[in-house]
């Protein structure tokens, strides 16, 4: 089905496009976090360093001396082994260390505070802490600038590290998310799936309402799903009743008239119009026949449209048809000769006995009297056939002719060998139960036979 | 025989008791469902034409109201259609069904059905001559001999027996015999008279021929 695509995998999608999102915020604040907290941690122990350092500085002589500890290195390769500089300066002269370290320019306003910088030395990216003190140099206070400097590749690799980390929970996480996504939409559409397999479930003409428990937002679809299906019945009821009520009302003034004609003739004494009104009889029951067949092909193109089927005995469908129309046959003293065959099949046993009834009728009407009209179960390859023979004309050019005009007049369209509507609903109903028809003459025109058949189950 | 024929069409009414009574059955003809029940109160039948739909009420309800009390074999008469109704009035207790507008033939044909289906009491055997004829079993008795007639040799003895000594033309017992929808000569009833005679021979009644008219049972 074309549509506008699945609900589940849009809401699966719109789920795990957020979660996507979410992942990778995540991810870019907690690398964003690592490495401010790596940066801020050589911070700190570049500030001791240099505070240690700067502790050492004294005045000696009127000189300014120093001792640089091993403890303010030490601590500097604790967190990783990157190359430390260090610088100690009065003004622009050195006292010790790398004459050249960038130092920043505004410690000496900053006396007694720790300043940070960043800057480049020898090619590489380095992170600078200094820190001005007053040391007395003969009478005069002079400041002394300590700076220390470490490169940052160890802050690089630990932040990188955590990325790396966060990158790995945040792919996890949104893992997790896609599949809870998945989860949470079936399970929300969950009720609209069971809906709509009730629906499915039920045979084609179970129109009763839905009844059961569904979520609010479900329950304008059920209840306008209900209303359509008692819209649905109350059509289906009104189309079974205008074919019966049409059925009722052309048969009874045709009856009424028929009835009559019995009683003229009966009381006519001359053959003139003896005939004349044997002949009005037979227009009026080829009438009604005509009548009655088109409304039972109408009913018949209904109900194949949403067959019913339900598990029969064909055999016991077959005998009550032919008991139903051994008064017919008997009239013309024809036997009707069965050989039930315990056969099952999912049919509509209304309309396969219709369709019987015809084939039956045909065969009893077009048989000379005193014959035998056989008829004849047999299973083979899943399929049941029911084989009506007769012992009349056949269905050879002449007598097909002769068929189509008695029972069909003016309507030989239908497209059947030799046949009218009789045949034309036997066929039909057989085709929707997918079934068929089969019409043969027999050898040497000695009859026909007509088969109905269908698969069995 | 005794029927009750419950139908509100008066025209089809009439005809059916007319062609019944020909038979030798005794009909009688209630309009509606009401005087139906008065009827069945009042005497026994042998057999019920029910319509389905009449004046005050629905025939095939009233046949699965009254169906636990009735013994009477009943043979709807509906002028619905076959495929939605057929069902519906077996399945409400009826033992046969006819769509209207239906042949008198048929309607004989499917009473006779009924009645030798539901066996029960009812005789009306018929002395000829020496034998004993049974319409409904379809039985020719003559002492320990007994024949088996065909249908159509059943009712032409029937309507020979029932109007002994009458004239019947040629055209009267075309009209009993064969129904409209075949093309029947007279032919044909010279045929099935000559089987009779052949049938009955011996047994102290005969069919004359009385030129110009048709044909005569004598003792």
């Amino acid at each position: 089905m074309t549509g506008t695509g699945s609900i589940g995998r849009r809401l699966t999608l719109l789920l795990a496009g957020v979660a996507a999102m979410l992942s990778v915020l995540s991810w870019w604040m907690v690398t964003g976090l690592a490495r401010q907290a790596a940066e801020r941690t050589q911070d700190n122990v570049l500030a001791a360093s240099v505070t240690t350092i700067a502790e050492t500085l004294r005045s000696e002589q009127g000189e300014v001396r120093l001792e640089l500890p091993y403890s303010a290195f030490s601590m500097l390769g604790a967190i990783s082994e990157d190359r430390v500089f260090y610088r100690v300066a009065t003004g622009d002269t050195i006292l010790t260390g790398y004459e050249d370290l960038p130092v920043p320019n505004e410690i000496v306003s900053s006396l007694g505070r720790v300043v940070f910088d960043t800057g480049e030395y020898s090619g590489e990216e380095v992170r600078m802490a200094t820190v001005s003190r007053l040391v007395l140099a003969g009478a005069q206070p002079v400041p002394v600038n300590v700076t220390v400097a470490q490169t940052r590749g160890g802050v690089a690799s630990i932040s990188a590290e955590l990325s790396q980390l966060a990158a790995f929970l945040s792919v996890a996480f949104f893992l997790v998310a896609v599949s809870l996504s998945a989860f949470a939409a079936r399970t929300s559409l969950k009720p609209l799936n069971e809906i709509a397999a009730a629906v499915s479930r039920r045979g084609p003409s179970d129109l009763r309402p839905l009844r059961r428990a569904a979520p609010t937002e479900l329950a304008p679809l059920l209840t306008s799903l209900n209303r359509l299906m008692d819209r649905l019945g109350q059509s289906i009821r009104s189309a079974e009743d205008f074919i019966a009520e049409a059925a009722h009302r052309i048969r009874t003034p045709l009856a009424t008239v028929r009835a009559q004609a019995e009683i003229a003739l009966r009381s006519a004494s001359d053959d003139d119009q003896k005939q004349r009104l044997r002949q009005m009889i037979r227009a009026i029951d080829e009438s009604s026949r005509s009548a009655g067949q088109l409304l039972d092909h109408a009913t018949v193109i209904y109900r194949t449209d949403d067959l019913v089927r339900t598990p029969v005995m064909l055999s016991d469908l077959v005998s009550q048809t032919v008991s139903g129309l051994e008064p017919t046959a008997s009239m013309k003293d024809i036997r009707l000769d069965v050989e039930a065959l315990r056969a099952k099949a999912e049919v509509d046993p209304v309309l396969i006995e219709n369709a019987l009834r015809n084939v039956l009728d045909n065969a009893i009407k077009y048989s000379p009297p005193e014959t035998v009209v056989k008829v004849a179960m047999a299973e083979t390859n899943g399929e049941v056939r029911i084989a009506v023979t007769d012992q009349g004309p056949g269905l050879g050019e002449g007598p097909a002719d002769q068929l189509t005009q008695r029972f069909q007049r003016g309507r030989n369209t239908q497209g059947i060998v030799g046949s009218g509507l009789g045949l034309t609903i036997a066929k039909d109903v057989l085709v929707a139960h997918g079934g068929r028809l089969e019409l043969e003459t027999l050898q040497g025109g000695t009859g026909t036979c007509a088969t109905l058949v269908l698969p069995s189950s | 025989m005794r029927y009750l024929l419950v139908e509100d069409n008066l025209e089809l009414a009439e005809a059916v008791v007319n062609r019944l009574a020909l038979d030798g059955h005794a009909v009688d003809h209630a309009a509606c469902l009401a005087d139906a029940e008065d009827c069945l109160a009042a005497a026994q039948y042998d057999l019920i034409l029910l319509d389905v739909m009449l004046p005050d009420g629905d025939g095939r309800e009233f046949l699965a109201r009254s169906r636990t009390r009735l013994e009477t074999p009943v043979i709807v008469l509906t002028a619905r259609s076959q495929v939605s109704d057929r069902v519906g009035a077996l399945d409400q207790g009826a033992d046969d069904y006819i769509t209207k507008p239906f042949d008198f033939s048929e309607l004989e044909a499917r009473c006779r059905a009924v009645l030798r289906r539901r066996g029960g009491e009812a005789r009306n055997e018929i002395h000829l001559g020496d034998a004993v004829f049974d319409p409904l079993a379809g039985t020719l008795r003559l002492g320990a001999d007994s024949i088996d007639l065909r249908n159509r040799e059943i009712r032409l003895l029937e309507v020979f027996a029932r109007h002994k000594g009458q004239i019947l033309s040629k055209s009267q017992l075309m009209d009993r015999l064969f129904s409209y929808d075949a093309e029947v000569t007279e032919n044909a009833i010279e045929v099935y008279v000559g089987r009779l005679r052949r049938r009955i021979d011996g047994m102290g009644v005969r069919i004359e021929t009385v030129r110009g008219l048709g044909y005569r049972m004598e003792n």
